[in-house]
């Protein structure tokens, strides 16, 4: 479902990415961790053609995503993102921001967007805030909604870059619990985040990172049982001390 | 000082006959709000476009914008408008330019005082676009391109709402300056509200009535254009966010 | 195009040009060194407790900030002449033009000056004021050894720039036939019937100064943050 192979990236001569190569098939759900600045969030921009890449080759359900002839917008419609300071649009109902994209992009009506917006608020428990506005939500909540904006779209995979890292400790289990369900359910899914219990629970494999280069890319019982890297170890034990 | 006052003199008859001082002033005030409000409408639309231009990763886009906003905010408006005014036609195809000259000194005057004063605006209006657009963060771009917007799709449904949501408080202070800036005009002829003043102090040597009558109608058109935007603030201000709205 | 340009007039009229670069130089150096002084003053007023004073800073800012420049200038232009002639018992022939731009220019700016500096002090007291007082500094011993000194040095590229508006707005004195770089150019251009070229001119030359020094208030301002 996506193949990234030999991809390289470069800001002038700062290396960001490094060679990176990894396979997920449909129905995977890969967890990405590595220390701040190791390329993390960058390699999964360039998933979904966010960030240009210069060296190598990305393909998404067979389309490449950095051929110039690509239809970007096309393809991203139908790959969910969802972003660490969840990056709703402010200035519109919780219900607004679930249908815009479906009716501009997908060309919903908007009965059809309403009713597909209001199933996903239902699933993510958040009903009943329809009518509010992002800045009249908890952390946790505007999450949630995130993530129904995405799965609004009916995506053939899903990106998150760090879900959980912006919100109080309380508000954590509750996106991870709507995450976890997801991934039950077959979605296919590349995950950036620091929570280890998640990974343990519904990873099929986890790929760390460091200054740019994938180190690791193991199944998830081979990369907690025995991680090969020093790095990784370290890394890991650092997590466990917190 | 013998000065001699005399506020009746606003209800006299002007030598012309057909008016008085007063519908002088009014009159005035009329090409003063119709020139502004025209170039308003110009600079608001030459402005988004010049400010989204500055912030689209498209070298010739923001390279034709910034030359733009230079250009047009480093030379006086005095002589912006001269150019309009005196240089433009002599430049502009003779056919043109012949036609330009052969319409009515009035809307000769007014279209170059209106053209001077929308493109003078347009340039602060695309640099508070400009710094609106920069104050979101990348991630709400980056957001719209991920649900499939285009660019002009996440400009339109995503950016631009908020952004100028942000500069509305900026955008009042362009939009009262436009209205004292119109004042400029005054030397190419237009007999907008300060050259009415003007002429009325040259027929009768009122000059306190005058200037107070004439300062009192543009504090009234601050206080309106004020009123207005305090309107639309309040209007776009989006629940549950403190600063952005 | 039709036009065919002949700059040839430009050349020879370089002399008076100078000379109206220095009128329109001097009325800005001095317009933007009483603005600050006044605008501080103004600010201090405003922010200094007592109403009465307050209340007649704030009429004066916005008074000045709510009427067109050209108009203060067309008012100065009428009466400051006739009160220094009675006031100081000078001679009808003076040339009171440049004094009533300068008087003019400068009490008009210190409003807008004002408002820079005041959002300046504003800034920098919140944190400043108790800390100041703190030691045992007395209100006006705080303001001039602590806040001000800061103050300034934050504002310097916003003051800068209101300096750079004030050196275009300078043409303005145009309303009163004062020969100034613009008032020059004008003239010249229409004595030899080259307007078009001379109003070109003197646009490049206003933009060629302002581009640079407003480049150069940048550079001051990318300093001060790197
Ligand atoms: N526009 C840019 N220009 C230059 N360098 C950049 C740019 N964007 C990111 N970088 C650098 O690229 C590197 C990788 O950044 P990235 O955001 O992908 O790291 P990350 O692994 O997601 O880190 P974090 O855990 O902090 O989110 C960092 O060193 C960052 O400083
Ligand atoms: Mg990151």
């Amino acid at each position: 479902m996506i193949s990234i192979k030999n991809v390289s990236k470069h800001y002038g001569t700062f290396k960001v990415l490094t060679d990176c190569s990894a396979e997920v098939e449909k129905g995977e759900v890969i967890v990405i961790c590595g220390p701040s600045g190791s390329g993390k969030s960058t390699l999964i921009k360039c998933v979904n053609g966010l960030e240009p890449f210069q060296q190598g080759e990305i393909v998404v359900n067979g389309i490449s995503v950095g051929d110039p002839k690509t239809n970007l917008s096309k393809l991203r419609a139908h790959v969910g993102m969802v972003f660490q300071n969840f990056e709703l649009f402010p200035h519109m109902s919780v219900i607004d921001n679930l249908c815009i994209a479906q009716i501009k992009v997908l060309g919903r009506s908007r009965e059809e967007a309403i009713e597909r917006g209001r199933k996903l608020l239902e699933r993510v428990g958040l009903l009943n805030q329809a009518e509010k506005f992002p800045g009249q939500l908890s952390g946790g909540q505007q999450q949630r909604v995130a993530i129904a904006r995405a799965l609004a779209m009916d995506p053939i995979c899903m990106l998150f870059d760090e879900p959980t890292s912006a919100l109080d400790p309380e508000m954590v289990n509750e996106v991870l619990d709507v995450m976890v369900g997801l991934a039950q359910e077959g979605m296919t899914m590349m995950v950036v985040t620091h929570e280890m219990g998640f990974a343990r629970k519904v990873a099929n494999r986890v790929i760390f990172m460091d200054e740019g280069r994938i180190v690791e890319d193991a199944p998830k019982e081979d990369f907690f049982s025995k991680p090969r890297s020093e790095r990784a170890q370290l890394f890991l034990s650092k997590i466990l001390q917190h | 000082m013998n000065y001699h006052w005399n506020w009746d003199i606003f209800l006299a008859e002007t030598p012309s006959g057909s008016t008085t001082y007063l519908g002088w002033l009014l009159s005035g005030l009329e090409v003063t709000i119709a020139v502004s409000l025209s170039a308003w409408i110009i600079a608001l639309i030459v402005g988004l476009f010049m400010g989204v231009f500055r912030t689209v990763p498209n070298r010739w886009l923001s390279g034709i914008a910034t030359v733009y906003v230079e250009v047009f905010r480093n030379t006086p408006l005095l002589v912006q408008l001269f150019i309009w005014y005196f240089v433009m036609p002599e430049l502009l195809p003779v056919s043109i330019g012949n036609a330009f000259k052969s319409i009515n000194p009035f809307l000769q005057q007014f279209i170059a005082a209106m053209l001077c004063l929308a493109l003078f605006t347009g340039a602060r209006v695309c640099e508070q676009v400009r710094s609106g657009i920069n104050s979101l963060s990348v991630g709400q771009r980056y957001a719209g391109l991920a649900l499939g917007f285009t660019l002009p799709q996440t400009y339109r449904y995503a950016i631009l709402p908020m952004a100028i949501r942000i500069i509305l408080p900026p955008l009042t202070s362009e939009f009262l300056n436009i209205f004292k800036n119109s004042a400029v005009a005054s030397t190419i002829g237009l007999l907008e509200l300060a050259a009415q003043g003007r002429q009325l102090v040259d027929y009768t040597a009122q000059a306190y009535e005058s200037f107070i009558a004439v300062t009192v109608l543009f504090m009234a058109i601050n206080v309106v254009v004020m009123v207005l935007m305090h309107k639309i603030e309040a209007r776009a201000r989006v629940p549950g966010n403190a600063g952005g709205g | 195009m039709g036009y065919e340009f002949d700059w040839s007039s430009i050349p020879g009229a370089l002399p008076y040009l100078w000379e109206g670069m220095i009128i329109t130089l001097k009325i800005t150096a001095v317009a933007v060194s009483v603005g600050i002084v006044w605008g501080t003053l103004l600010a201090l007023m405003r922010m200094s407790g007592f109403k009465v004073l307050g209340w007649l800073a704030a009429g004066y800012v916005n008074l000045f900030r709510s009427i067109p420049l050209v108009m203060v200038l067309l008012w100065f232009f009428l009466i400051i002449p006739s009160v220094l002639v009675s006031l100081l018992d000078i001679p009808r022939s003076f040339d009171t033009r440049l004094v009533s731009a300068m008087v003019a220019f400068s009490l008009f700016e210190a409003a807008y000056y004002s408002e820079i500096i005041r959002a300046g002090i504003r800034s920098v007291a919140r944190g400043q004021m108790g800390a100041a007082n703190a030691l045992g500094m007395s209100y006006a011993m705080a303001m001039r050894l602590v806040i001000l000194p800061q103050a300034f040095r934050n504002m310097v590229p916003l003051l800068l720039t209101q300096g750079i508006i004030l050196f275009q707005d300078t043409s303005l004195v145009y309303v009163s036939s004062l020969p100034d770089f613009f008032g020059v150019s004008y003239r010249v251009g229409s004595r030899d019937g080259r307007l078009v070229e001379l109003l070109l001119f003197a646009g490049a030359v206003y933009f060629i100064i302002s581009f640079i020094a407003s480049q150069l208030v940048k550079h001051i301002q990318k300093r001060k943050t790197a």
